[in-house]
């Protein structure tokens, strides 16, 4: 699904990004760790084309297809969704009509899908007018879901959010990527998993949507790169006893 | 830019023909009628009245409870209008209102009812097909105690490309409790002038609603509407949607003078220009308490041209609350990337972005009405990107 290829990134002079190597498969899930300003959010803009974030070297291939210089709505196009942590409000343009948007050719049950994420009260209001950390959530869950990416990159789906909300935005992040929660007696788990075609990069801090989704693997980025790939629990778990810091001898073990 | 002289036109001379219904007009007018917001099939209109050059061409009502008349007739029948014309508006004021006191060629007199909640709008439109003429026009609004009135009112010329001058006087009057919408389109040409001259009275609980839409270019428009809160309790809100392309002139704004305790007042405008000069005024006054009242004007230059907006508040009475917002401003990147990132390209993304700035939505229109103004602001983009 996502191949990323020794990719370089600067903002200005400063490089963000030292050489990322990541690859997701088709349906999986991965989860990206790290301190604060350790260049995960930098990763998520330079995989959706957005800001100024130039690639110096490596490439970005999705679905087979180098988008590593691609415009963002191409990327949006072949099926790369971003949740975006902090979007502009944009005035004059109520939620219903993004959403409806988002479907382009596609008819979109916006009501139907509104609801899912108790947004329908939200539908005329205009985009991120005046929205919580929560309703923000909803908001952006919303249109991925009118979106139906088969990439979605989300940052930080438990930033902001109450944990009433948190729940409802598990479930449907988890829904996003997995599929409808019903049971199918004709498919085993194995096959059910292969059928789904949606992946994911989810960027979190706290590890609360790990209780809601099945991630299958997980990294930590530490200035730029990298390191330590393991079951995203571990890593969390690991994270919430030592720190980061444990990161930073083993990468600077990988450096030397 | 110098004010136009009025002497270069001609005021008279140009008598329309009755018309005998509206589809009696030619398919390219039929078109500019529909800019204007006025429907000749006159689906879902409580009447219609049209002013073609210099006299009226057709009147009509659908509803009882709603008077239309050709301001000549009203002034006959009602020996004069003493209460009503020039009451507002003070002939001696300037140049273009003592053309419109030496010449009357016609207008409107629309009079809603005592109670009278008139629902589907009267439509009008004022309309100059002959080259080189100079019109000139008398309006006169009532709402009576406790009526409801939606009047959408169209300005057009036959051809965009012919000179042409407009001045217009309009003098509106909310009775107690009234509710007067009041919508305007312009759609003048650019070799045309335009100078209304209008003014409006509120009295105690009465509602004065304005939405003004211009999104055509017109060579000089200048106008600066006056509403005065006059009763307890009296509202009046603004709303305007301006664009000014590359040869157009508008020094333009709105004013409310607050007159009364529990007034409050809104006045918000939207502008672009695109390559034209938007002067954009706005003017609260308040001398009595409680009052409140809030001014915008917010302005975005696309592909040139200039925006000068000049808000003022003017309090004399302690304890108002006024407050006002000036902004000229880009569209933003983040915005335009946000809704990339949802698929659209950037030209898509910036005209949404553009469509929710000027936000005609918020006005309340027929659905008609709103596809054509749409449909103009998606053409008038070409300018500005």
């Amino acid at each position: 699904m996502l191949h990323i290829e020794n990719l370089h990134v600067k903002i200005g002079e400063r490089e963000v990004l030292k050489g990322i190597d990541l690859h997701i498969n088709p349906g999986e899930t991965f989860i990206l760790f790290g301190p604060n300003g350790s260049g995960k959010t930098s990763l998520l803009m330079t995989l959706m084309g957005l800001g100024d974030y130039a690639v110096t070297k490596g490439r970005i291939i999705f679905k087979g297809t180098d988008i590593t210089y691609a415009p963002t709505y191409e990327r949006a196009r072949l099926g790369v969704g971003m949740s975006f942590q902090r979007p502009p409000t944009i005035h004059g343009l109520p939620v219903r009509h993004l959403v409806r948007m988002c479907g382009r050719e596609r008819e979109v049950p916006v009501e139907r899908l509104a609801r899912r994420v108790n947004f329908d009260q939200f539908l005329e209001r205009d985009v991120n007018a005046g929205f919580s950390g929560g309703e923000i959530k909803r908001s952006e869950l919303l249109q991925l879901m009118a979106q139906q990416p088969s990439l979605v990159l989300f940052d930080e789906p438990e930033s902001g959010v109450d944990l009433e909300n948190m729940a409802l935005i598990g479930r449907e992040v988890r829904s996003l990527l997995q599929g409808e929660d019903t049971p199918r007696p004709d498919k085993s788990l194995e096959e059910l998993k292969r059928a789904r075609a949606t992946s994911g990069l989810i960027i979190t801090h706290t590890g609360y949507i790990l209780d809601y989704i099945n991630a299958d693997r997980g990294q930590v980025l530490y200035n730029g790169h990298l390191c330590c790939e393991a079951r995203p629990r571990d890593i969390l778990e690991h994270i919430r006893k030592f720190g980061y810091q444990e990161c930073v001898r083993c990468l600077d073990n990988a450096l030397a | 830019m110098k004010p136009i002289s009025l002497d270069n036109f001609e005021f008279t001379g140009h008598e329309a023909a009755k018309l005998g219904d509206l589809h009696a007009l030619d398919a390219h007018d039929r078109e500019q009628l529909l800019m204007s917001g006025v429907d000749v099939e006159e689906q879902g209109r409580s009447g219609s009245f049209l002013h073609m050059d210099h006299s009226g061409a057709y009147c009509k009502t659908n509803r009882p409870g709603v008077e239309i008349l050709n301001i000549k007739d009203a002034l006959k029948k009602y020996d004069g209008l003493p209460e009503y014309f020039w009451k507002l508006v003070d002939p001696e004021k300037d140049e273009a209102t003592r053309k419109a006191r030496d010449v009357l060629h016609g207008g409107y007199f629309i009079r809603a009812e005592k109670g009278a909640k008139i629902e589907e709008p009267v439509q009008s439109c004022l309309f100059i097909k002959a080259n080189k003429a100079g019109q000139s026009v008398h309006n006169i609004v009532i709402v009576e105690e406790g009526a409801e009135l939606h009047i959408i009112t169209g300005c057009a010329v036959s051809h965009q490309t012919q000179e042409s001058a407009h001045v217009g006087i309009s003098e509106f009057y909310v009775k107690k409790g009234g509710k007067l919408t009041f919508t305007m389109i312009h759609n003048w040409g650019e070799n045309v002038a335009v100078v209304p001259r209008s003014a409006g009275y509120v009295e105690e609980g009465g509602q004065f609603l304005n939405n003004y839409v211009l999104l055509r270019p017109v060579k000089y428009l200048q106008m600066y509407p006056t509403i005065t809160l006059g009763g307890t309790g009296a509202v009046a809100r603004f709303n305007s949607v301006v664009v000014a392309p590359k040869g157009s002139y508008l020094d333009m704004g709105n004013r409310v003078i607050m007159n009364a305790p529990d007034t409050r007042c809104e006045i918000i405008a939207r502008t672009i220009a695109s390559g034209g000069t938007i002067i954009n005024r706005g003017h609260i006054k308040a001398g009595q308490v409680p009052a409140k009242g809030h001014l915008e004007c917010k302005g975005l230059i696309l592909g040139g041209g200039v925006i000068h907006a000049i808000p003022e508040l003017e309090a004399t009475v302690e304890g108002v609350e006024l407050s006002h917002e000036a902004a000229v401003g880009k569209i933003a990147r983040r915005e335009i990337e946000y809704l990339m990132a949802r698929g659209l390209d950037e030209d898509e993304a910036t005209s949404t972005i553009v469509r929710g700035f000027l936000n005609v939505d918020i006005m309340g229109l027929p659905d008609k009405l709103k596809q054509v103004i749409d449909k103009t602001i998606a053409e008038s983009q070409k300018d500005m990107f």
